[in-house]
């Protein structure tokens, strides 16, 4: 038999989460493709209500790692109590959710065990016996299958989504405290505090109709008829982050997975390629509306209507379509 | 103070691709490659800290010889030299077995930062920079937009990203490696002088045998990764297109706003 499959699970205030769940399904769904069993592994400081959450999963085992260093992720925190668990469970695979504080610990978990390192995996299927793993390369416009060599424990980060949280299966696991040697260790990071990344508060959230620019907008001085297209619909303009890094609009007006989530009943895409931090912010949208010069660019695959063509040509045109509109 | 910077060249954002005759990457031949988009940010991040502490900045760059043009191009924005890692020994690894070897570069030079950018553009994988950090042993931070040095310099204060619009901000002990996130500074263009000046600037070529690391250990022969194919992403389901000149476009458009959508009054 082949070694475990650990799920890694990730809780907030004591409480698991969606990306938790996923977790979860995804050890479950791997340790049937791969003949052997789950375990789940939650740490923190008053995480027990996430142990008894576990608990009822069908699963091998729970791991609850408590400490009061644990309180605050600190990579070094969270690097102590890990990296002895694993290196004394031996798992085959040791799965996350890829969320920005797996990626901040990861790679030095993986360092430190000398262990396998497999970031934002989409899914994995069986090939000739062969177990591989599907993750988004180039911004999403093309899929790799990547599959792994070597010796020892792999630890994969999964893309938020890639396994449905309500795929878990309800069971009965034993839940086992293990204690963590964190007295003296270097937490190598100490928080002070957190805060809005914005300066103003815009709330993107209940608009009903928002107008997403991209990079293909190609300059601040051109924002003009987006903005008279925006003033049209009685929308929201939003941006994704490039344009917002190049200083052409407000961080209040990030759309992804550091800006807002928004759900609107229209989303007009304007020159946004659709890399998965874009889309997380954006896909709950009732209709997607994409015009983007690319025809292969991933924000066609979750569109609803797809134009291909110079933004700068049609903007115009359905500001004038819609101006005709209101006249007549 | 003494500040590397680590570089990567990618694939332009727009640039078309194809995928090669063996399936296993793009084809690179008629693509335009560039300076990592982070990676510029993380060069003006060290250009300034050493501007405003009389340091230098030396680059580090594992790649192709194509991507010695990214080197000049750092060197040109004002870099003082560079190490350049380019045998085919050390191409095509993981995370770990590229940052094994940036580490052991950047080792020999004793530094007391390290900025790399947050992700590359073209594998992804944002963890090359908290390798480094680990075979040093140093603390690190990933997806950094602030970096607030202490008067002594023993430690800096900094800002991550977090999710959903929030900022965590942090102490952490000097030396130390920063990935650098998009949008933390604005980076300047490189001037024509920088650019003649860079021309005489160094290049230090560094082999896989002067790293004193197991070869086994390095580029493909030491990542735990391996990809056997790329193709075009499946999706589950079909988008409409909506085709025409602007005019019948913005026309159908309308239509569905107006019928579907409704959204128009
Ligand atoms: C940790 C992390 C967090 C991130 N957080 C976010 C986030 O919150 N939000 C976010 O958006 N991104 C985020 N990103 C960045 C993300 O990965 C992408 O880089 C970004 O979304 C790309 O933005 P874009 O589509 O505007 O630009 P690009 O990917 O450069 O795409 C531009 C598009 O415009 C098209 N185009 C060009 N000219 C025209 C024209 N004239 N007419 C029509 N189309 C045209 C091109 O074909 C291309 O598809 C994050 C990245 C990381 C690593």
């Amino acid at each position: 038999m082949s070694g475990q499959i650990w799920a890694v699970v990730q809780q907030k205030d004591g409480r698991l989460q969606r990306a938790g769940r996923e977790t979860v399904a995804a050890a479950q769904a791997l340790a049937r493709e791969l003949g052997t069993t789950a375990v789940a592994v939650v740490l923190g400081d008053g995480v027990a209500g996430a142990g008894s959450e576990l608990a009822g999963m069908a699963l091998a085992g729970v791991r609850v790692v408590e400490h009061s260093r644990l309180g605050a992720y600190t990579p070094g925190g969270y690097l102590a109590a890990l990296a002895p668990l694993i290196r004394a469970g031996a798992p085959a695979y040791v799965l996350f959710a890829h969320t920005y504080q797996t990626v901040d610990y990861l790679p030095r978990l993986a360092q430190e065990l000398d262990a396998g390192l497999l970031p934002e995996a989409l899914g994995f299927q069986k090939v000739d016996g062969e177990l591989r793993w599907t993750r988004p390369v180039l911004g999403g416009k093309l899929h790799a299958q990547v599959r792994t060599v070597g010796e020892g424990p792999v630890l994969v980060s999964l893309q938020s989504g890639a396994f449905p949280a309500d795929a878990v299966q309800a069971g009965s696991a034993p839940v086992e405290q293990v204690a963590a040697a964190l007295d003296g260790v270097d937490l190598q990071r100490e928080v002070l505090g957190i805060e809005s990344a914005a300066e103003g508060t815009v709330d993107l959230t209940k608009a009903e109709v928002i107008v997403g620019v991209g990079r293909g907008i190609g300059g601040q001085e051109k924002l003009g008829p987006v903005e008279e297209l925006t003033r049209l619909l009685g929308a929201e303009l939003a941006a994704s982050r490039p344009v917002v890094d190049s200083g052409w609009l407000p961080r209040e007006r990030q759309v992804g997975s550091s800006g807002q989530t928004v759900a609107p009943k229209l989303y007009l895409a304007l020159g946004i390629s659709g890399a998965i931090q874009h889309l997380v912010g954006m896909k709950g949208s009732g209709m997607v509306i994409a015009v983007n010069k690319d025809a292969s660019a991933p924000i066609f695959k979750i569109a609803t209507y797809g134009v291909v063509g110079d933004l700068h040509e049609v903007v115009p045109a359905l500001n004038q379509a819609l101006q005709q509109r209101a006249a007549g | 103070m003494k500040i590397a910077v680590c570089v990567k060249q990618v694939p332009d954002a727009e640039a078309r691709l194809r995928i090669r005759g063996d399936g296993a990457w793009i084809e690179e031949e008629g693509v335009t490659f560039v300076l990592n988009e982070t990676d510029t940010y993380a060069v003006e991040e060290a250009l300034q800290i050493a501007e405003r502490t009389g340091g230098e900045v030396i680059a580090f760059c594992l790649g192709p010889e194509r991507a010695r043009e990214a080197v000049r191009k750092v060197l040109a924005l004002g870099a003082a030299r560079a190490v350049f890692l380019s045998e085919p020994a050390l191409l095509g690894g993981d995370a770990l077995a590229t940052g094994r070897a940036l580490a052991a570069a950047i080792r020999a030079e004793g530094v007391d930062l390290v900025l790399t950018g947050s992700a590359s553009t073209d594998l992804g994988f944002a963890a090359t920079g908290s390798v480094i950090a680990g075979e040093l042993g140093w603390p690190h931070a990933w997806l950094v937009v602030g970096v607030e040095l202490a008067e002594d310099r023993k430690s800096v204060r900094v800002t991550r990203e977090m999710e959903s619009g929030m900022n965590e901000s942090s102490r952490i002990a000097l030396p130390a490696v920063l990935q650098v996130q998009g949008g933390i500074n604005q980076p300047r263009y490189a001037s024509l002088k920088g650019i003649m000046a860079a021309k005489r600037k160094e290049i230090r070529d560094v082999a896989a045998g002067d790293l004193g690391i197991d070869p086994s250990r390095l580029g493909r022969a030491g990542s735990r990764l391996e990809t056997v194919s790329v193709a075009l992403p499946v999706s589950g389901r079909e988008v409409e297109w909506i085709e025409g000149d602007a005019a019948a476009v913005a026309a159908a458009l309308v239509t569905k706003l107006e019928q579907e959508a409704k959204v128009l009054r």
